[in-house]
């Protein structure tokens, strides 16, 4: 059977053999073709492509780790830090490369002799790590614990020992809410940021208050080391090693050792302070107690300690300076008068008080039930008579004390490096139909003019309050250090009339006023200010009739919020403070906000005398905050059933002293206080 | 011819041994750096198995041409029935294998089957009458001869070495003289039919053939071995990055940079230059075998001269297609440089016998 239709060729031997020469021929030729194609492909890949394979074999072949940058330092004023970092040795676990979980926890727990609450929060972290990120298991280690968790790695697959850097508050929990705290990014941010840099271990990013808001300036550029690794991970050598840009310095306006001072004047309230630079607006301290310690806070917090401070009736994890809101109470009077005296009001306009007024069908008390009797505006404020307020107000209006109130800082929202501030309310007719539906009542004015009913507060507004009232000039907070910052200006509010209120300011202090206890321990130098006090619950007739109870009988939770605003010297002030004690119910008159701003003003004038008188006050109190913390976090520890932490002694009753001190003893201990008025001028 | 030197050591080959010798010493040096500096585990099993199966070539060089003849078809015979036996074996151990375990070594009969299948179908087309050859007469058996053992390797599976026996006796049946329309009207077809065969593939197998065409999309993956192999070649340059100096296969990241992927070892330190005087040395080798083929007059020397030299051809074709990226990853490996004993004895069994050819056709008076 022949294929195809062959032409009848017939093929013979000889053609057979031409044919298989030539055959043999273009078979030579494919194999040349062939070499030459491979040829021109290697030269391609090898002179063409050799760029980009090259980078591709050294990326292969080096491995790039990031060696975290130190943080920036956050100083304050004078260039003390508040924040610094300190060298350290740390443990961090890898839990991508982990092999078996507890029994390498376990024996990190034996090891470091880490605490149990500590090891569930070790577990819980590794839950939620995200495989690559780094869990710290412990830090601020010494050289021996480094050096035991060190010789035993190769039983320990996926445990890191570093030796790094690690932030340090000096201040402590003084510095807390001011400075925030640092942490491991978490999940949620390296899916925003996908930055290397935030999953290397040992590297902490600004978690809260100054070091989250600055934390881009803060954080440097990170060093690098370059290391030659196989396909398999392992490292050959290290290649060369570029040092990491440590971040910028921040530099506040702070006063260091004010802030540290006034966080522990706090004592055992809860409370905050503000001192203003009444020249520049510059914020030197602004304490928030209690507080937590950032110190902790940045290490990783167990759970205890989380549940301890959130359980705190004293807020320990709320910045009250910003975010604590307060009826203002009588601290608004100076202010009501201004607005009164802007007005056209006489100084020397008198008002009968009898101890109580008849206002539409309801009856308004005075503090004083007795009555203050012919009162003019400088008494008015110096016995903070609740009468003459209510009267005047009446007749000029609540407007004009609401415009004063905002020229004041009242309800001002300041631009501070703070994600959030509650900058509460001016009420005012117009406030009242938008918000409630409902006109403006004259009892509103009255409430409102004693800094009660919809009026509120924070603490930080009282301390521009005072500081606008002590200088006349539009001050503005300011936390970041400037040196040549534009001078403020005026308010345009008549100078006599701001001697007026100073003098009364005065006199609430020096002359016999409500505001006793805040005279200055400081010769030569005189505070002005005005006392608050501030009511949280309702008193009935039924209550007023029998007697109204006494702060210290009632549970904390419904006592009075104790506030003072002043500043001093009184005559030519330099600096305003503003001071809320949150149900300070003025039970203790040492912890109570006069003596409390008396103190913290006068640090600024002598400093040691001060610290004198603070250390001794802390002997009562249980220690400084740091002490008070061990102390209650022992107490904490004991009444849950949980076991001591290992290392530290249960002195629980120090701070229940302490308390029990506070609660009962309304009298401050009579050797301090005759320092306290002796070293007065009169 | 000098008399100085004994007339059985001038007749030897000398220029072909010396380029032998020069790619395998070659392949010995780079195994050396690639076992990191060092002649065990794979430079010196190398070196000593060079010299003993180029020995064993010269030995085959020495037997009479009609002993190939008279073997061919007997010998393809029982290397089938290996095959078979193989494919028994693997079915009973419950997994693919490829060799027989004669205890002393392992034997992979499938490696045979790569010169036996030019040799089976030389002689079958060297048997038939000249007339026969555009009949289908002519076409069938030789189909059969190359179907069955390509078919058993290629459930075993083994698609590289199947692809090597196909292409050794289709290379025999063209140069046979068969009508040169069959050649091109099959190939036409298989292009024709690629795309239709594509699209009929699951997706993870059109997944595969994409990843081949660009394995760069999936580096951790399939295209791993490529990716790397480019990267070795393309990193070494033209004059490479040294003796000894290698990343890619030092550091672990070239796979196989022994066996199938000696090349890019070698590319890697030794750069375009060592590439190409490879591809060169390659070259003359087989200039030699076609030369051989064309040189001889005897029908079934000069098919298997020919086809012999194609079959080593295609070990170093396909391997340098694959390292360089242009033919998928089927693991053969590159004569002389690949580590491995039954390569290098496959590809001196050929050399034996183009040498066997080359006497043949030089001593008078034994052809007609």
């Amino acid at each position: 059977m022949k294929f195809g239709k062959s032409s009848g060729k017939i093929v013979t031997q000889a053609s057979q053999s031409f044919s298989f020469t030539r055959r043999a021929m273009v078979l030579g030729g494919i194999q040349g073709g062939i070499g030459l194609l491979l040829a021109g492909r290697m030269a391609w890949i090898s002179v063409a492509e050799n760029e980009k394979y090259q980078l591709m074999s050294e990326s292969n072949r080096v491995n790039l780790t990031l060696v975290p940058p130190r943080r920036g330092w956050i100083v304050d004023r004078n260039g003390r830090p508040l924040a610094n970092n300190r060298t350290d040795f740390r443990v961090d676990i890898i839990p991508d490369r982990l092999r078996d979980k507890d029994a390498t926890v376990a024996a990190l727990a034996n090891i470091l002799s880490i605490a149990p609450d500590e090891v569930e929060r070790i577990h819980e972290d590794l839950e939620k790590a995200a495989g690559f990120q780094p869990v710290e298991v412990a830090a601020d280690l010494d050289y021996e614990q480094y050096a035991a968790v060190s010789v035993r790695l190769p039983d320990l697959p996926g445990v890191a020992p570093a030796q790094g850097f690690s932030r340090h508050y000096p201040g402590g929990a003084t510095v807390g809410h001011l400075i925030g705290y640092v942490g491991t990014a978490s999940a949620k941010d390296y899916e925003a940021r996908k930055d290397p840099l935030l999953i290397t271990p040992g590297f902490k990013l600004g978690k809260d208050g100054l070091e989250r808001t600055f934390d881009l300036q803060l954080t440097g550029k990170p060093g690098a080391k370059r290391v030659e690794v196989t396909a398999r991970g392992k490292v050959v050598r290290e290649l060369t090693t570029r040092p990491d840009t440590p971040g910028n310095t921040i530099r506040m306006t702070i006063d260091a050792g004010l802030q540290e001072y006034a966080g522990r004047r706090l004592g055992t309230q809860s409370g905050s302070v503000v001192v203003i630079d009444c020249h520049s607006g510059d914020l030197l301290a602004m304490a928030s107690m209690p507080s937590y310690d950032p110190n902790s806070f940045s290490d990783g917090i167990s759970h205890a300690e989380w549940d301890m401070l959130s359980q705190d009736d004293h807020i320990p994890l709320r910045n009250k300076t910003l975010k604590g809101l307060y009826p203002p109470g009588s601290t608004v009077k100076p202010m009501a008068a201004l607005s009164f005296l802007e007005a056209g009001l006489g100084p020397e306009e008198t008002v009968n008080c009898s101890g109580a007024i008849r206002v539409g069908n309801a009856l308004f008390h005075c503090w004083s039930r007795r009555g203050h009797g012919a009162v003019n505006m400088h008494r008015g404020i110096a016995q903070s008579c609740d009468i003459y307020f209510y009267v005047m107000a009446q007749r000029m209006g609540m407007q004009v004390i609401a415009d004063m109130a905002r020229r004041l800082g009242m309800g001002q929202k300041f631009p501070l490096p703070y994600p959030s501030q509650s900058y509460g309310t001016v009420p005012d007719p117009a406030w009242k139909l938008k918000k409630y539906k409902q006109d403006w009542q004259i009892y509103d004015t009255v409430n409102a003019t004693i800094g009660q009913g919809y009026m509120l507060i924070n603490p930080t507004q009282l301390a521009v309050m005072a500081s606008r009232l002590a200088s006349g000039k539009e001050l503005m907070p300011q936390l970041l250090f400037q040196k040549d910052r534009a001078p403020p200006r005026s308010m345009g509010v008549s100078q006599a009339h701001l001697d007026i209120i100073h003098n009364a300011m005065s006199a609430v202090v020096n002359g016999g006023g409500t505001g006793g206890a805040a005279r200055l321990p400081v010769p030569d130098v005189l505070m002005a200010g005005k006392t608050g006090t501030a009511q949280v619950r309702r008193i009935t007739m039924a209550e007023r009739a029998g007697g109204v109870r006494g702060n210290a009988s009632l549970p904390f939770k419904l006592r009075d919020h104790a506030l003072f605003q002043g500043f001093a010297p009184f005559d030519n002030p330099r600096y305003a403070i503003g001071t809320i004690l949150e149900h300070g119910g003025h039970v203790s008159r040492v912890q109570d906000a006069p003596m409390i701003s008396a103190d913290v003003m006068s640090y600024l004038f002598d400093p040691a005398k001060a610290t004198e008188r603070l250390e001794k006050y802390e002997k009562e109190w249980g220690g400084p905050p740091a002490e008070r913390a061990i102390a209650q976090m022992a107490e904490y520890r004991r009444v849950k059933g949980l076991q001591p932490v290992p290392g530290s002694a249960a002195p629980a009753e120090g701070a229940n002293a302490a308390n029990a001190a506070a609660d009962a003893d309304d009298q401050p201990p009579t050797t301090t206080n005759a320092a306290h008025d002796g070293e007065v001028p009169e | 011819m000098s008399s100085l030197i004994p007339a059985p050591i001038a007749s030897l080959p000398w220029r072909l041994l010396i380029l032998l010798s020069c790619i395998a010493t070659f392949g010995t040096v780079v195994l050396y750096s690639a076992a990191g500096g060092s002649f065990t585990p794979w430079a010196i099993n190398q070196a000593a198995r060079f010299c003993i199966f180029l020995a064993m070539a010269l030995g085959i060089s020495r037997l009479p041409v009609s002993l190939f003849a008279k073997i061919a078809l007997p010998g393809y015979a029982a290397i089938l029935g290996a095959l078979v036996l193989v494919e028994l074996i693997g079915g009973v151990a419950g997994g693919s294998q490829r060799w027989i375990n004669l205890g002393f070594m392992q034997l992979q009969p499938s490696e045979f089957m790569k010169p036996m299948i030019v040799l089976a179908v030389s002689q079958f087309y060297a048997q038939l009458p000249v007339g026969e050859l555009r009949r289908w007469g002519a076409i069938w058996p030789a189909l059969v001869l190359i179907g069955l053992p390509a078919g058993l390797v290629l459930i075993q599976p083994d698609l590289g070495t199947s692809i090597m026996i196909v292409a050794g006796g289709v290379t025999a049946m063209f140069l046979a003289g068969l009508p040169l329309r069959l050649f091109v009207g099959s190939g036409l077809a298989v292009a024709a039919a690629i795309p239709i065969a594509f699209s009929f593939l699951h997706d993870y197998q059109q997944k595969r053939v994409l990843i081949f065409l660009d394995p760069e999309s999936d580096p951790l993956g399939a295209g791993y071995h490529i990716s790397q192999s480019k990267i070795a070649i393309g990193s070494g340059g033209i004059f490479g990055k040294g003796f000894l100096n290698g990343t890619q296969s030092h550091l672990d990241y070239l796979p196989e940079g022994h066996t199938d992927f000696v090349f890019a070892t070698m590319a890697e330190e030794w750069g375009l230059m060592g590439g190409m005087a490879l591809i060169l040395s390659f070259a003359m080798l087989f200039r030699w075998g076609i030369r051989v083929a064309l040189r001889t007059t005897d029908k079934f020397s000069r098919l298997v001269a020919a086809g012999l030299t194609t079959t080593i051809f295609f070990y170093v074709a396909i391997n340098m297609l694959m390292v360089m990226g242009l033919a998928p990853v089927v693991g053969i490996p590159l004569p002389f440089m690949s580590y491995g004993g039954s390569s290098m004895l496959t590809v001196m069994l050929c050399i034996g016998i183009i040498l066997a050819i080359d006497r043949g056709q030089k001593s008078p008076g034994s052809w007609t």
